[in-house]
């Protein structure tokens, strides 16, 4: 210390002062921020578990002021994501393909990157709207096709970003080792490029189940909702999450309820969906 | 020690100074008093440049390569012998931007010629990369993969493929029982000799080996070198090498590149006992690079 | 020999036409792949544009200031709609960006290394959670508990300030433009906190034990070395969070009280473009109805676009200048 003649104490201490402060500002930020979070996590959970009977799974959704269960809703659900991903996901997959395999000599490739990042952006509100004019008003009437292709929408630009993010990580030796035997480029891709990502390009396509499992917004116009079980999916299938908005804005009691029980299940397979694709890229490391 | 990094003028300089200043036409300044006319020739490369976007990486490099014979090419980082071979296979291609002229006659058919099959052409030329680059599959299929591009073999021919390939890289008694484990979990050394296992299980005529053994430990390296010794007999075998007693221990013929140019071009023997060009002499005694 | 032989004979029996043929094929069809998503852009904005043209046509530019929304009379005005999203985001963005900021700091800078998973993970799972939900809590839970314990301090306090008081004043409803604008940005808040976090962990760390070597204080290094060199990228993030905000309907919809009218007061109910959207666009009846609404998603898309476009511009320039560092 006493070669520290100038040594301001004043200074240091209200540098540390200042330190402290922000600090502790960041801490309290963090915990008010979590607060609010747990708190609706905790809110959701009790009243989740509370609600959430065999009923629910059992039967369908009941008429107002009555009771019921989510049934339709929980396998139209199922059905419409499905449909979407299987709709979105080799489009996806072969778009982000070509963007990250055969994009170099492309002058397209840049403007698709961003195009990518709009649609991805892009409110799911507005994708309901479009599927609704393009779909539903020629069709005549609202459709689980519709639901499906609106859903596949918003699931395509988080499939081709993974996707084409996967491959690039697939060292350019790999792709010149595999070249160097003759094998032609088609085959370079699916046999090695393909094979060597396909934890990523998987959990990628997981990725958006989960994201699309729980949209609500582009359904309202497409979809719509049905309060039997549908046969078709050229009519109005029913649907969790506009079940939970319809049921949570009703003034009835019961359909509250099942609204609870419904986001609950909801939650839980978006986080498990999640946590599955954490771990399955953490076994990859 | 010439940092070419740092004082590129001044190397360029030195070069002039030591006897190149005379010589006008790049294609006339390697060093060639070699007479090769007793040995057949595999490729002969004419006036060949290379271009990396409009960095120029190879000026006017012309050479023969005797086949069946093993033909190292020396040189500092970056003076263009990676370059050179990936030129082989055409294995550049796959970048754009990328592009040589001049001639490479392999057969009588010049490869540089936009009509040649890059697929077939790569299947008749081999080539081991830096880092072993196994595929994400099983043993078997490593080696199976370039075999069914080219050949539909049944079972037991496959089987017998397989085999031969892993016999010839040293690999077969290692690898015997794990066949159908996931190529990525050998050792390195094991992983490259999978990669070499793999290239000639395709039989092409000619393997190029790209400093096959820099990511490798020195008993690797030695198994990898016996291999070399075994595999001349059937194939042309050209290796990039940063190791100079590697090439003296493995090569019949060796090449020494600087700066994009083939400076000197000799039998191994010769080459590093007594080299026309003071270059060669400067970097095989270890005086720069 | 014999082996070499046999192999020449061998290569031409796939012959390299079928691999040309099979290549194009697969090249192409990636392309196509790709090229459709350009294409669906292209048709959002065609048919977004064509379902708004009659509304566009019949009110012109007066639509984008007209704060009219009148389905009997027929007279539509975006104004309201506008207003509505914008206010709301402005307060979800004066919420979620320090809040946020705070917790990458967290995670970054203080967090003990035990604790950085855990929450980390919690965060991103919880960017994860569906905004129904958000919406659906705010409804049942935040709206109830904000109309009983946190408006009548607001109106009765901040409501008296000369100029801003009329932003806080009227009856305590719990649902309007505020609850809106605090649950989208709780909503929000997940999101931006990892990107930031993961803006803050791009900085190298032999920088930041530079600056601690000569005796710099965590504030000091992440105000001095993290926020310059993460700077141009903290903007592109917030507007990655904005551009959430914006276009966000179902953490709204719930909470917003569907109002057409302009209020002073963030109090008052009010209405998105979103929301009006989820609210109306099954119910409307009459085409000009419909294509009002359209209209709306029109300009939402539009601004959003612009929104994104500034985003990618700035982060375009941090990664431009990674590769550039490296």
């Amino acid at each position: 210390m006493s070669r520290m003649t100038n040594m301001d104490p004043n200074l240091y201490r209200k540098r540390r002062a200042i330190n402290f402060l922000v600090l502790t500002g960041s801490v309290f930020t963090t915990l008010f921020g979590l607060f609010w979070l747990v708190w609706l996590l905790a809110t959701l959970f009790s009243h989740g578990f509370q609600y959430l009977g065999l009923s629910v799974f059992t039967q369908p959704t009941p008429p107002p002021g009555d009771s019921g269960g989510l049934a339709n809703a929980i396998v139209g659900s199922i059905i419409i994501t499905l449909v979407g991903v299987l709709i979105g996901a080799p489009v996806g997959v072969m778009a982000g393909t070509f963007l990250s395999e055969y994009a170099i000599r492309s002058r397209i490739a840049p403007v698709v990157r961003f195009v990518n990042d709009v649609l991805l952006s892009a409110p799911s509100i507005i994708i309901g709207v479009f599927v609704y004019e393009v779909v539903v008003v020629p069709m005549g009437n609202f459709s689980g096709w519709a639901g499906s292709l609106a859903l596949a929408l918003i699931a395509l630009p988080i499939i081709v970003r993974t996707t084409e993010d996967m491959l690039k990580l697939v060292p350019n030796t790999v792709r010149e080792a595999a070249c160097a035997l003759g094998a032609p480029r088609w085959k370079v891709t699916v046999s090695i490029v393909f094979r060597a990502a396909k934890a990523g390009i998987f959990t990628g396509i997981l990725l958006a189940i989960a994201r699309i499992s729980g949209e609500t917004a582009p359904l309202l116009f497409t979809a719509l909702n049905n309060q039997f079980w549908s046969s078709s999916l050229n009519e109005p299938v029913a649907n969790l999450p506009v079940v939970i908005f319809q049921f949570a804005m009703s003034p009835y009691e019961d359909w509250q309820n099942l609204a609870w029980a419904g986001a609950f299940l909801i939650t839980i397979s978006v986080l498990v969906l999640n946590i599955l694709v954490r771990t399955f890229l953490r076994d990859r490391k | 020690m010439i940092q070419t990094e740092n004082s590129p003028g001044k190397t360029g300089k030195n070069l002039l100074e030591r006897g190149f200043a005379t010589v006008k036409n790049p294609a006339e300044q390697a060093a060639i008093t070699l007479d090769l006319s007793s040995l057949p020739v595999k490729l002969s490369i004419r006036d060949l440049d290379f271009f990396y976007g409009s960095f120029q990486a190879l000026h006017s490099v012309t050479m023969e390569i005797p086949e069946n014979k093993v033909t190292a090419m020396i040189g500092p980082s970056g003076c263009g012998k990676s370059t050179l071979i990936r030129c082989f296979n055409r294995i550049y291609e796959l970048y754009p931007k990328q592009y040589a002229t001049g001639q490479i006659i392999l057969d009588g058919r010049n490869i540089l010629s936009p009509k040649e099959d890059l697929n077939l052409l790569r299947a008749r030329v081999g080539m081991v990369f830096q880092k072993p680059t196994p595929f994400p599959m099983s043993v078997y299929d490593n080696i199976a993969f370039g075999v069914r591009l080219y050949e539909n073999l049944s079972r037991s021919e496959m089987d017998e493929r397989v085999e031969w390939a892993l016999r010839k890289a040293a690999l077969w008694k290692e690898v015997k029982d794990k066949l159908r484990q996931i190529g990525t979990a050998l050792s390195g050394g094991q992983q490259q000799r999978l990669c070499i296992a793999r290239a000639i299980a395709v039989k092409p005529e000619i393997v190029l080996l790209d400093e096959p053994c820099s990511a490798l430990d020195p008993i690797s390296t030695a198994k990898v070198e016996e291999l070399i010794d075994e595999l001349v007999a059937d194939y042309t075998i050209i290796i990039v090498t940063h190791n100079m007693q590697q090439a003296a221990r493995v090569s019949d013929f060796t090449a020494f590149m600087y700066l994009g140019k083939l400076i000197e071009f000799d039998s191994t023997d010769k080459m590093f006992t007594n080299p026309l060009r003071k270059e060669t002499e400067d970097y095989i005694t270890g005086r720069f690079g | 020999m014999n082996s070499t032989q046999k192999a020449k004979g061998a290569h031409p029996v796939k012959a390299g036409w079928i691999g040309q043929i099979a290549d194009a094929v697969f090249t192409n069809l990636t392309r196509i792949c790709a090229i459709l998503v350009l294409l669906i852009i292209l048709a959002m904005m065609v048919s977004l544009f064509i379902g708004a043209w009659p509304a566009f046509k019949k009110f012109g530019l007066s639509f984008l200031v007209s704060s009219e929304w009148n389905p009997v009379t027929e007279d539509f005005g975006a104004f309201v709609a506008i207003y509505g999203t914008l206010v709301t985001s402005v307060i979800a963005m004066l919420i979620g960006v320090p809040v946020s900021f705070g917790i990458a700091i967290f995670i970054t800078e203080l967090c003990p290394v035990w604790l950085k998973r855990p929450v980390s993970t919690a965060i991103e799972l919880l960017a994860a959670i569906p905004s129904i939900i958000y919406g659906m809590w705010g409804l049942f839970v935040f709206a109830p508990f904000f109309a009983d314990h946190i408006e009548p301090w607001i109106s009765d306090n901040l409501g008296q300030i000369p100029l801003i008081g009329e932003l806080f004043s009227g009856p305590p409803l719990g649902i309007g433009l505020l609850t809106a604008g605090i649950i989208l940005g709780i909503m929000v808040i997940p999101f931006m906190a990892s990107v930031f976090r993961d803006l803050f962990e791009v900085v190298p760390p032999v920088l930041k034990e530079s600056a601690y070597g000569i005796g710099a204080t965590t504030w000091e290094v992440i105000k001095k070395i993290v926020l310059p060199y993460t700077k141009i990228g903290v903007v592109g993030g917030t507007m990655l969070g904005l551009g959430r905000a914006l276009g966000e309907t179902m953490a709204v919809t719930f909470v917003i009280g569907n109002a057409d009218r302009l209020e002073t007061s963030l109090l008052m109910p009010g209405n998105t473009i979103s929301s009006s959207l989820a609210n109306q666009f099954t119910e409307a009846v009459g085409e000009m109805y419909t294509s009002s609404l359209i209209a709306l998603g029109l300009i939402l898309f539009f601004i959003t676009f612009v929104v994104l476009s500034i985003a990618k511009f700035f982060l375009v320039r941090l990664t431009m200048r990674e590769g550039t560092r490296t």
